[in-house]
């Protein structure tokens, strides 16, 4: 083990898996000589040259359809986005080309892309660049949509999506670079897709979330344990599709109260499909609904006290999980 | 600003044009002319299901092209996708069987007309968004020189898809990859005059299209489509060109489709009669046969054999399709994601 950053963790994942297949690529706006917006491909260029470290005109769909063309030729690209707002340029190469050829091919081709960057709020970016896109992708079938919360899990869910077979979205929390964390040194790591962890155990409430959202629900949980002496489980999901809800559903079958948390918006978005799929399955271990803790409605505000209005924090978990156990004053 | 060649007409010297070859592309013509026909009137029967998009008129820009490349060359098209399947020697059964929704079809019954698709002939698909696939044939052509091939793409479009980003930056893509050797590609427009039903002059602010490709520094040439010698003239010299080059080229290939857009394209009210019948006598097929009969001899008897031919293989792909079984239901989930489809050798 050593400790690394979040960001360390994806450029070692990067950097591996070029080294260990002549078919991995890097392409995206300004990675190569420029070094990457946030310098997560500093001197791959050197490294690799320019036929492996493409930089790119701004033309996300002309990245992402280049990409999925070399993907179904047996190459495995990795297209950076310099944010994944900027990525919805290319939704129709995303949603109807990649997640789509191979079903209506009947299966003739691999599409093993992967399309990667930052999303999230924080930094007073305002409306066009501070959106989380899980549920987006998560809707349609055929991609595989990650969110990892640790700099462990960055680099082994980024070396199984560029490992796979097919387009993977692999949603980095840019709140999340520069932490810091356990990383094992086996250069054969990887973590699977559509298996969830336990990443405090608990009894009293299950909290379920993902990404950066994850890692605000352990700061809650601790609080909570401090403060108040509730003991909650919180579960990470580390991929949305495919998602597993199993050690969620066991948790629930434990404590009997059960919140999500998300940063996206709340209307159709990832905790709504979670909690769904939470009351279908044990549906008659809850003892309260389960609650969302989501951002509020609105598109993002510039103003920092407004950002912070809009984003959900601690407090809001805090508050849930005490609504869920009927605690509140 | 890359070149470009005045309009090409015919190249051919009389010697070559009586090769048997040309022979075999009037046979290849001659079936993809029936194969649209006969789907057409099944498309009518119910038993072709969704959009249906027939190639007749067009068959000297599939034919003269495709019969140019190698056999490990790779093509990419939009959803008028039928000749280029047949031209690339798909077995017109397999292609009828996918448009009846068939297990049998080149893509399990699961693509239908739109998404034909048939790996191990190079046809690479088969595409329903306008202009979507151009991205992915450049992207197609750099993994075919990254990996050291000599192999080139196909990509067709039609000048319906010339307005679409995707086609700026698929352009664009090209010709910076090319300056480096790293995009062997091929592009064609089928320039049948209309997108969908609205005409060059009223869809294009800038009615040369070719001029448009030229301003990513892809060089073009016009060539007359209706015409398969002055097609496949063309694309000797400039497939030959690509594969040593590794760089892009495009040929703006005149052409006219006879039948509506799609089959539910009855009234046509964007063109007259008139005007279709004034093309009808610049049939590819007609200008084929009439070439072979005046310079190498080709019977009226030699074409009724190939007629009778052509309309035997186009009846047994229907007789085959039509008893093909449907996809079984387990067929709903496969090939959604890798796990639920065929394992296939990681390189």
């Amino acid at each position: 083990m050593t400790e690394k950053s979040y960001r360390d963790a994806i450029r070692d994942a990067m950097m591996e898996e070029m080294d260990r297949d002549g078919n991995v690529l890097i392409m995206g706006e300004d990675i190569g000589v420029y070094e990457g917006t946030f310098r997560i491909t500093a001197g791959m260029l050197k490294k690799y040259g320019p036929k492996r470290v493409i930089d790119t005109p701004i033309a996300e769909a002309g990245m992402v359809g280049t990409a999925v063309g070399m993907a179904m030729l047996g190459l495995r690209p990795i297209v950076e986005m310099m944010t994944m707002n900027f990525a919805i340029v290319a939704a129709d190469q995303i949603l109807n080309h990649a997640a789509k050829v191979r079903y209506f091919s009947g299966g003739q081709v691999d599409v093993p892309v992967v399309i990667r960057g930052p999303q999230g709020a924080g930094v007073q970016l305002s409306a066009q660049h501070s959106q989380t896109f899980e549920s987006f992708y998560a809707h349609f079938p055929g991609l595989k949509v990650v969110a990892p919360a640790t700099p462990a899990d960055a680099k082994g869910l980024l070396k199984t999506s560029i490992r796979g077979r097919d387009p993977v979205i692999f949603l980095e929390s840019a709140a999340l670079y520069g932490m810091k964390g356990e990383v094992p040194d086996d250069a054969g790591f990887t973590v699977p897709f559509g298996v969830s962890r336990v990443a405090r155990e608990g009894s009293d409430v299950t909290i379920v979330s993902y990404s950066r959202m994850l890692q605000m629900s352990l700061i809650a949980a601790e609080k909570l344990s401090r403060d108040e002496g509730i003991e909650c489980e919180v579960i990470d999901l580390r991929t949305l599709r495919p998602l597993d809800l199993e050690p969620a559903c066991a948790s629930v079958t434990k404590t009997h109260r059960c919140v999500v948390v998300q940063e996206q918006w709340k209307p159709f978005g990832a905790a709504a499909e979670i909690a769904a799929s939470i009351t279908e399955t044990v549906f008659d271990e809850l003892d309260a609904p389960v609650a969302r803790v989501t951002g509020e409605d609105v598109p993002m505000p510039y103003a920092r006290n407004l950002e912070v209005l809009a984003t959900p924090h601690e407090q809001h978990v805090i508050a849930a999980v005490k609504k869920v156990m009927y605690a509140n004053g | 600003m890359a070149k470009a060649k005045e309009q090409t007409s015919a190249t051919i010297d009389p010697v070559a044009a009586c090769a048997p070859e040309w022979t075999d592309i009037l046979r290849q013509m001659v079936l993809i002319r029936r194969f649209e026909e006969a789907t057409e009137r099944e498309f009518r029967k119910g038993r072709i299901g969704g959009y249906l998009h027939v190639y007749s008129g067009q068959e000297a820009v599939a034919s003269g092209i495709i019969t140019a490349l190698q056999k490990d060359d790779i093509v990419f098209t939009g959803y008028r996708d039928h000749a280029h399947a047949l031209a690339l020697g798909t077995e017109p059964r397999r292609i009828m069987a996918e448009l009846f929704g068939k297990a049998t079809g080149v893509s399990k019954g699961k693509g239908g007309s739109m998404h034909l698709f048939d790996v191990e002939h190079g046809f690479y698909g088969g595409y329903g968004i306008v202009g979507g696939h151009l991205t992915l044939a450049a992207g197609a052509a750099y993994a075919l020189r990254y990996r050291q091939t000599e192999r080139i793409a196909v990509c067709y479009f039609g000048d319906g898809a010339m307005n679409i980003g995707s086609f700026h930056e698929a352009m664009n893509m090209a010709g910076l990859w090319g300056k480096a050797g790293m995009c062997p590609i091929l592009f064609i427009i089928e320039n049948n005059g209309y997108a969908m039903g609205t005409s060059v002059e009223r869809h294009s602010a800038l009615t040369d299209l070719s001029a448009r490709v030229r301003a990513y520094n892809i060089p073009t040439e016009k060539v007359d489509g209706q015409d398969v010698f002055a097609v496949r003239g063309v694309a000797d010299r400039v497939v030959r060109q690509i594969r040593e080059t590794g760089t892009p080229y495009c040929i703006e290939a005149v052409t006219y489709r006879f039948s509506g857009h799609g089959a539910a394209d009855i009234l046509q009210p964007y063109r007259s009669k008139d005007e279709v019948e004034q093309h009808r006598h610049r049939d590819p097929i007609g200008i084929l046969r009439n070439r072979l009969g005046e310079i190498c001899n080709l019977t009226d008897d030699d074409v009724k054999t190939i007629e009778e031919w052509a309309s035997g293989e186009v009846a047994a792909a229907v007789q085959f399709a039509e008893e093909s079984a449907a996809p079984d239901a387990g067929e709903l989930w496969r090939d959604v994601v890798a796990e639920q489809g065929p394992a296939r050798e990681n390189e």
